[in-house]
């Protein structure tokens, strides 16, 4: 009895796989109606309006998922003020993940309308790809500057394809009470800066500098690329590099590592293992005194620390030297070259240009700073500092985005890697200096001469 | 009479429709992948399209400079990472093994306990470790100086020459389970009128085990040693959730799953590769293959199996 009753089951279950294998080609034609019937049903809605008010919904892709509440709440309400048609819908992936995620679904056809691109070679190559639409003849884009474009368009500068949102500056936040408790002062040299640390480790228990190397990339974003533009000269040196009459195993580079090496007596104990969340508690817990930072942070911080915060720009190697801030494109945004919607799509790319866009998200985000030309009011107090560097020092950006990490091994990767290294004292700054350019060297063809 | 009635009997339909639902899942979801992947590998990407070329990707990664380096080092460091799980976990999960076999107080309880780690998710077993191990208000320090031995403490998860044991041996706390329950079984099958004669024969505990118990689960050792070898050279989760894909410091922690990983989908600047990716995962396919044709031929042939 038992064992007709598994038969006749699993009878059952191979009749159930044929068909399933004979119905595959069906599902394409239902769909079709149902699309049409989609259709039929939105027009039949609003029949009284003109087709170009029918309500459309547009898609967002970003790895911003930190900036959920502020898209939902202040900047798509916004829009929707003057677009009562245009819904927008903001679906952020994990920062780690998005790269991957996006790639697979702009495959798949299925990414958003709008498309978060990422600074520089990631973009561009979804460009070439034919993913991104070109935005060249977008009103409004002439609102923003050619140093502001240069991480989303092609090589030759010929073609721009999203719309630059925001850029981050670095430098050091710190704690103010502790500033005032041991009556400490801004530095304005390296001198300063090094026997400012010397003190707060001399007079108090608090932490002078906090940074961890374990995550890596601390050491070359925040440490590296922080300071380092006061020593290649900015726009000049990063440039220099592309063009290869500069290298790596230059006096600039080597100080710059110099520099760096010289933070670990200063940084927390076991800093080789203390990673990026650890030193952000670290210093909004109150106990470390400098933190070298991104403007990305202000927010977070002033959430979550509870004591007054300022910021300095990065000390320069000798006084009275023009001094020079990474004031890096971070973040911009694009259209999905097949979207449904491209009208909308564009309608929305170009209200980012307008001023009303620049200061909502300069404001709804302090830290990160429009890229329009733009003048608008900043009211949060910390990120007006960081702003205010630009007008007293040259810009630059971070000297590995832009062409140079095209090949193997990535300079990015490397930079993370011995700019880590070196800080936890295992490789001297001419060693690094020495790995970094041979692997540049190894595929790039201006730096072989 | 029963070989005639076989013979006679016409195509054993019966088996086909039992085997047809697994082969044809593990062909759809296992085996298809697994061959497009290698087909992958002999292909590479040139101006947006994917072309044929042959060896081209496996002779990049051996003898171009950067490759090869990186290859190499995961290569190296995943070795290591097998030699720590089969010198620390496996002889531990035998002694644990043995020691519940022999029926202590409350064996169910610590069966259990033992085997905990085993089920949770890496990504809790990596964070709980990661803050253990803090420098900054990690509990091992404390713990350390409350017995006096503050000194030896050390960020042993940021130093290229601790960053891989450690991990290794959070690794082997995490899946002791399994070879204690591997062996645990085995140990439990052995009949007690063999250990009853030989202790009648005179020996003593040690004795009756590496004379009578050791050889009778010879097998089991095996499957262990094969079970870890294949996972270790898959591991990949841990080593991300503590590490990322870069696997620091100064690659120190970088095993083959973190290389492909890092290789297929890219990292930060560095955009991902896929044929040179499932150049990498090829690799990996192959150096298991090899492990386990090993296992099968040279140890599984050879080993006498006592029907008991």
């Amino acid at each position: 009895m038992r064992k007709r009753l598994l038969l006749t089951l699993l009878l059952v279950f191979a009749l159930m796989l044929a068909s399933c294998g004979g119905q595959e080609e069906e599902p394409a034609e239902p769909q079709a109606g149902e699309e049409t019937a989609q259709e039929t049903e939105e027009t039949a809605e609003e029949p009284a309006e003109e087709p170009a008010g029918e309500e459309v919904t547009l898609i967002i892709e970003s790895w911003r998922n930190d900036d959920l509440a502020v898209w939902q709440d202040t900047i798509i309400p916004a829009f929707n003020e003057d677009h009562p048609n245009i819904n927008v819908e903001f679906q952020p992936t994990a920062p780690a993940e998005y790269n991957g995620v996006l790639n697979s679904k702009l495959e798949a056809g299925t990414a958003g309308d709008l498309i978060t691109c990422r600074p520089f070679d990631a973009s561009l190559e979804l460009f070439q790809q034919g993913y991104l639409a070109p935005l060249n003849d977008l009103e409004g884009m002439d609102n923003f500057s050619d140093v502001a474009k240069s991480a989303w368009r092609t090589d030759d500068g010929s073609t721009v394809f999203c719309v630059p949102m925001a850029s981050v500056i670095h430098g050091f936040i710190y704690n103010q009470d502790i500033f005032n408790e041991l009556g400490l002062e801004e530095p304005e040299t390296q001198e300063e800066f090094m026997s400012l640390l010397e003190t707060i480790q001399q007079e108090s228990d608090y932490t002078p500098l906090v940074m961890g190397t374990a995550d890596q990339w601390e050491a070359a974003t925040m440490g590296f690329q922080n300071i380092g533009p006061n020593y290649w000269q900015g726009e000049e040196g990063r440039l220099a590099l592309i063009e290869g009459e500069a290298a790596f195993t230059d006096q600039a580079y080597i100080d710059t590592w110099q520099a760096l090496a010289a933070w670990a007596p200063y940084l927390p104990d076991g800093y080789e293992a203390v990673s990026y969340p650890d030193a952000q508690s670290l210093f909004t817990l109150g106990q470390g005194a400098i933190y070298p930072a991104g403007s990305w942070e202000i927010q977070l911080f002033e959430s979550q620390a509870d004591f007054e915060m300022g910021a300095f720009p990065p000390p320069l190697p000798e006084a009275g030297q023009t001094c020079y801030i990474s004031d890096h494109t971070d973040i911009a945004l694009g259209m999905n070259a097949n979207t449904e919607h491209p009208e909308a799509a564009r309608e929305f790319l170009q209200w980012m240009t307008t001023a009303e866009f620049a200061e909502l998200y300069t404001n709804a985000l302090p830290g990160f700073f429009t890229l329009s030309n733009h003048d608008i009011e900043v009211e949060n107090e910390l990120a007006r500092e960081f702003l205010s560097w630009r007008q007293d020092c040259e810009e630059t950006i971070r000297n590995s985005y832009q062409i140079l990490s095209r090949g193997e091994p990535n300079l990015e990767n490397e930079l993370w890697r011995v700019s880590a290294a070196v800080i936890n004292g295992n490789m001297t700054p001419e060693q690094a200096a020495q790995e970094v350019q041979e692997g540049l060297e190894s595929w790039y063809e201006p730096q072989q001469q | 009479m029963q070989k005639n009635s076989i013979v006679g009997r016409r195509f054993p339909w019966h088996i086909v429709v039992f085997l047809a639902p697994a082969v044809l899942v593990y062909t759809l979801f296992m085996v298809y992948p697994l061959l497009d992947s290698l087909r992958l590998s002999f292909f590479t990407t040139t101006a947006n399209e994917r072309v044929f070329a042959g060896l081209q990707n496996y002779v990049k990664l051996f003898t171009n400079e950067n490759w090869s380096w990186n290859f190499w080092n995961a290569f190296r460091n995943n070795i290591i990472f097998f030699i720590i799980h089969m010198l620390v976990q496996n002889p531990i999960g035998l002694l644990l093994a043995s020691i519940l076999a022999a029926k202590v107080k409350l064996h169910e309880v610590y069966r259990t306990v033992l085997f905990m780690p085993t089920v949770l998710s890496v990504v809790i077993i990596g964070f709980i470790w990661q803050l253990i191990l803090n420098p900054l208000w990690g509990v091992a320090q404390s713990i350390l100086e409350l017995v006096n031995l503050g000194e030896l403490y050390g960020p042993w998860l940021g130093r290229p020459e601790s960053a891989l044991i450690t991990i290794s041996l959070i690794s082997v706390w995490q899946f002791v389970g399994i070879p204690m329950i591997l062996f645990y079984t085995a140990l439990i099958g052995i009949p007690e009128e063999l250990v009853e004669a030989a202790r009648v024969d005179g020996a003593n505990g040690w004795d009756v085990f590496w004379r009578v118990k050791f050889p009778l689960i010879l097998p089991t050792v095996g499957i262990v040693a094969i079970l870890t070898f294949v996972g270790n050279f898959n591991a990949f989760d841990l080593i991300y959730t503590m590490k990322g894909a870069l696997a620091g410091p100064e690659f120190s922690t970088d095993i083959m799953g973190t290389f492909f990983y890092r290789t297929f989908f890219g990292q930060q600047l560095q955009l991902g590769n896929p044929t040179m990716g499932a150049t990498v995962a090829a690799m990996m396919f192959l150096i298991i293959l090899i492990g386990v044709l090993i296992y099968l031929f040279l140890w599984q042939r050879r080993i006498t199996t006592y029907e008991v």
